[in-house]
């Protein structure tokens, strides 16, 4: 029997949700199950109504479902806002005394009363305990073997001591019996183990890019905190010791990419992580590192804008920000990965087409990316290259004179590094000579605008097509980009099922577009639908105007909200084209 | 003097921009003696910068340079130091590029203390966009914008510097080559974030503070016996500007705990890209996500 499992937990933040959803998930994760952990939380650290879904698949998912299958509710409010998601017979598992009030019936759903509190205090001492007697409660409930949710739980507290591993695989164990003692028929729904086959991990976009920063090479990362992007900077500073990065938490955004194009014109590596009210602070550093060619990587994890917005939500809507940011004209990269598998492999990237090209890569990611727990297969280190481009030493005691910004062909000068030879390595904001020398002459300019700017024929060429999916003769073609990948795969594959013909080409590498490549991929397709998380359709807008093609229905979405199959077949019913 | 290394190996055939008369080329003078006594070779220096009159003097010195933004010379040789922790680096900028644009940068990286040293040719004026305020233009000045005189009150960038505990805090006075040259030297000796605020007489815009206005104020703290570990008697020097103008080291903390920055982030024995491997295995790292 496939499964295709939804548990939803809601409370208040500070009630421990990211601690049940995360020990659900590895439970699943290591019987062999594909999981996706997504969160809803507000901006504050008490209070509110805050809410985790844990999914859990046979099939590969890189989405969120729209109906719950068992809800565990640790407020009042859990139930009142998620009742509708409700399918028919759901249970409500929640401890009834620490719930003030429930006001809707159970008419179609049930509720299932299980003493979180008072077991937790019985049998390991203290209420700290219950959200593993709730934890055990969901896993006894599924009837899914214990010994997994008791490794995971060792593993979280093994730093803590073996007495508070033991109170909570006890408290866990209690809540696990609890409930199959006291369900009507033992087993709500029957998950069993599968075997574990292949290496899978459960990490999120801002992990993934950390990870992908440190084999890529990272060696300096300067950043203001801003969320969603601070897990991928807090992830690296955890890392940073083992492999000699430098984490600096600069006083703002404008130090901070002012000192990442500081470190990498010394030599190392760098990145800055931030969102788009960060990035709009590092507008002016971003022409900078266009000019005096300095690589340097920019993670910008978006959210709903403008100014301060939505800040734990998530939108795709500052890719024309990106693209269009900092006065002047000069090459940049906008990578967008798709999930936390592309998001690894495209930061490695970014960091070589940095170093390449001598020019600032975007990491264009999102909240739905950035905090969502997803199950990828182990990356693979064996293509891992880290390319650097720098002239050696040696190299440059050959050379008699040293310019760094000679003309040639491809418009990309050989790169040294100040104090690494005896040739001086000058750098400019100002317009600048072959030396690196202010020269405001009309020749010059010509001549070096021209120079940067001819580096976008080789860039173009490192970008990857976009990826095709689904029925090759299709009536209906979605297109998206970046992180809107998995709800439209689901998408096509729901409806690929119930016998419509349709299929998706899906951008990660979005600027710049190579115009050939992508205009014989999309010219001949039916029905273009664009499906875009903003409310402007900014991607079919570059489209356009880089390729000409131009798509006139799509799907928007800027509620804050990340996509689901079931919104995307839903919008299609709506515009009568299913 | 060294007899190997002569200071015309610091010149550069770049064309001065500087108005005739201009303090800076006192400045660039003392820079380039400084760096002759010192033994310094250009390849080992990073002059860092950022925009203004001021900020055009790494061009005219035969180094490595960074000329960057306005405002934001202090991040660039920040990060440049802590990625290679073998470079001398100097950042430098005038008033309103360091005190103005820069005034985050100038309080944050004190805090941090990078072992650099941070020359500001203060002229109380902004030069390069003709003769505005800047920061410390004397409270009442009349300029071509400020034309009811200046009604802020000057930021006193000493006095924030030993408030902040800064390691080395200094002012010379481009009238005095001499002096200016040993200070510098003093600040680029320094281990830890070196202030050293130039007094720098503007002959184009600014009437006030002029060549003689400075030369009747100015006097040695050395000359009074100023000891510069006291912190208190350099904060209440640091307060005197009017009839007397104090010149010469104002404060260098010799506390144990201010390590620098590179001292505590463990890159001050060896360059980070030295350190640095490429063969990184994650594996461990990917085990944890499972």
């Amino acid at each position: 029997m496939s499964v295709d499992f939804n548990i939803k937990i809601g409370g208040e933040a500070g009630q421990g949700l990211q601690t049940i959803s995360s020990a659900l998930a590895k439970t699943f994760l290591n019987g062999g199950y594909n999981v996706f952990v997504s969160h809803f939380f507000l901006s504050r650290i008490r209070g509110g109504h805050n809410f985790s879904e844990v999914r859990i698949s046979d099939e590969q998912i890189n989405s969120k479902k729209n109906s719950v299958d068992l809800l565990v509710a640790l407020d009042a409010k859990s139930i009142e806002h998620h009742y509708d998601e409700l399918n028919e017979g759901t249970v409500i598992v929640l401890d009834i005394n620490s719930i003030e009030s429930i006001t809707k019936e159970a008419d179609d759903v049930s509720y299932f009363d299980v003493p979180f509190t008072d077991i937790a205090k019985d049998i390991s001492g203290h209420k700290i305990y219950s959200n593993s007697v709730a934890t055990g409660a969901i896993v006894g409930l599924l009837c899914y073997e214990f010994q997994y949710l008791a490794d995971v739980l060792t593993r979280a507290f093994e730093s803590k001591g073996d007495d508070i591993v033991q109170n909570n695989i006890n408290a866990a164990k209690a809540g696990y019996d609890y409930a199959q003692e006291n369900y009507a028929t033992q087993c709500y729904h029957m998950v069993i183990p599968k075997d574990k086959t292949t290496n899978k991990i459960l990490v999120t976009g801002n992990e993934a890019i950390g990870l992908g920063a440190i084999s890529g090479g990272l060696q300096f990362l300067s950043a203001y905190p801003m969320s969603p992007s601070t897990g991928a900077m807090l992830y690296i500073a955890d890392n940073a010791d083992k492999f000699n990065i430098i984490v600096e938490q600069a006083e703002d955004e404008i130090a901070a990419l002012n000192m990442a194009i500081g470190a990498s014109f010394a030599g190392a590596r760098s990145m800055v992580t931030t969102s788009g009210g960060g990035f709009a602070l590092m507008a002016e550093a971003l022409g900078l590192a266009g000019i005096t060619e300095t690589p340097v990587v920019i993670y910008l994890a978006q959210r709903p804008g403008p100014a301060t917005g939505l800040p734990t939500m998530t939108e795709q809507g500052d890719l024309q920000f990106v693209i269009n940011a900092s006065q002047g004209e000069f090459p940049r990269c906008v990578l967008a990965p798709m999930n936390p598998k592309d998001a690894f492999y495209l930061t490695v990237k970014a960091f070589n087409i940095a170093a390449k090209y001598q020019i600032p890569v975007f990491l264009l990611g999102d909240q739905y990316l950035a905090d969502s727990s997803f199950t990828v297969p182990i990356f693979d280190q064996d293509n891992i290259d880290v390319e650097h481009w720098v002239l050696s030493s040696e190299e440059l005691d050959e050379i008699e004179e040293y310019k760094r910004y000679l003309i040639t062909e491809s418009g990309i000068s050989p790169r040294a590094l100040p104090g690494s030879s005896k040739h001086l390595v000058c750098a400019d904001s100002d317009e600048h000579d072959e030396y690196g020398h202010i020269d405001q002459t009309i020749e010059n300019r010509i001549k070096m605008n021209s120079k940067r700017l001819k580096k976008n024929e080789g860039l173009v060429k490192e970008i990857f097509p976009p990826l095709e999916y689904g029925s090759n003769d299709s009536d209906i073609t979605f297109v998206g980009w970046g992180s809107t990948y998995g709800p439209i795969k689901e998408a096509v594959d729901t409806l690929t099922k119930k016998g419509y013909h349709v299929n998706m080409v899906h951008f990660n590498e979005v600027y710049p577009l190579p115009q050939e490549t992508v205009t014989s991929i999309l010219k001949d397709k039916n029905s273009l639908i664009a499906i875009e998380n903003n409310a402007t359709g900014q991607f079919t807008k570059l489209l356009y105007s880089e390729t000409g093609i131009k798509i006139s229905q799509s799907i928007l979405r800027f509620d804050g909200l990340p996509f689901t199959a079931d919104n995307i077949i839903g919008k299609l019913h709506d515009m009568e084209m299913i | 003097m060294s007899k190997h290394i002569q200071p015309q190996l610091f010149d550069t055939n770049q064309e001065i921009e500087w108005c005739p008369g201009c303090g800076n080329f006192n400045i660039l003078k003392a820079l380039k003696r400084a760096f002759t006594e010192l033994e310094k070779k250009p390849e080992e220096l990073l002059l860092c910068s950022g925009i203004g009159q001021a900020a055009k003097l790494p061009h005219y010195i035969n180094s490595n340079i960074y000329n960057g933004l306005h405002g934001r010379a202090l991040p660039i040789a920040t990060a440049a130091k802590i990625v290679n922790s073998e470079l001398t680096v100097i950042a430098i900028g005038g008033d309103g590029d360091m005190y103005g644009e820069g005034g985050n940068h100038f309080i944050h990286t004190i805090r941090r203390n990078p072992n650099i040293t941070m020359i500001a040719h203060d002229n109380q004026i902004y030069g390069l966009t003709k003769g505005q305020a800047s920061p410390t233009s004397n409270f009442g000045m009349i300029t071509k914008l400020q034309k009811h005189g200046v009604i802020n009150r000057p930021f006193n960038p000493l006095s924030v510097a030993i408030g902040l505990n800064c390691s080395f805090v200094s002012r010379g006075f481009a009238g005095n080559i001499e002096q200016l040259t040993s200070i510098l030297k003093k600040a680029i000796l320094h281990k830890g974030f070196a202030l050293v605020d130039i007094l720098q007489p503007c002959v184009t815009f600014n009437k006030l503070n002029t060549y003689k206005w400075y030369q009747e104020r100015v006097y040695n703290l050395d000359d009074e016996g100023h000891d510069p570990h006291d912190q208190q008697e350099a904060f209440r020097k640091s307060l005197e500007f009017g009839d007397k103008i104090p010149t010469g080291i104002f404060y260098e903390n010799k506390e144990n705990y201010l390590n620098t920055y590179e001292q505590n982030v463990g890159v001050d024995d060896q360059a980070l890209t030295k350190k640095s491997d490429d063969s990184r295995d994650i594996t461990a790292l990917m085990l944890e996500f499972t």
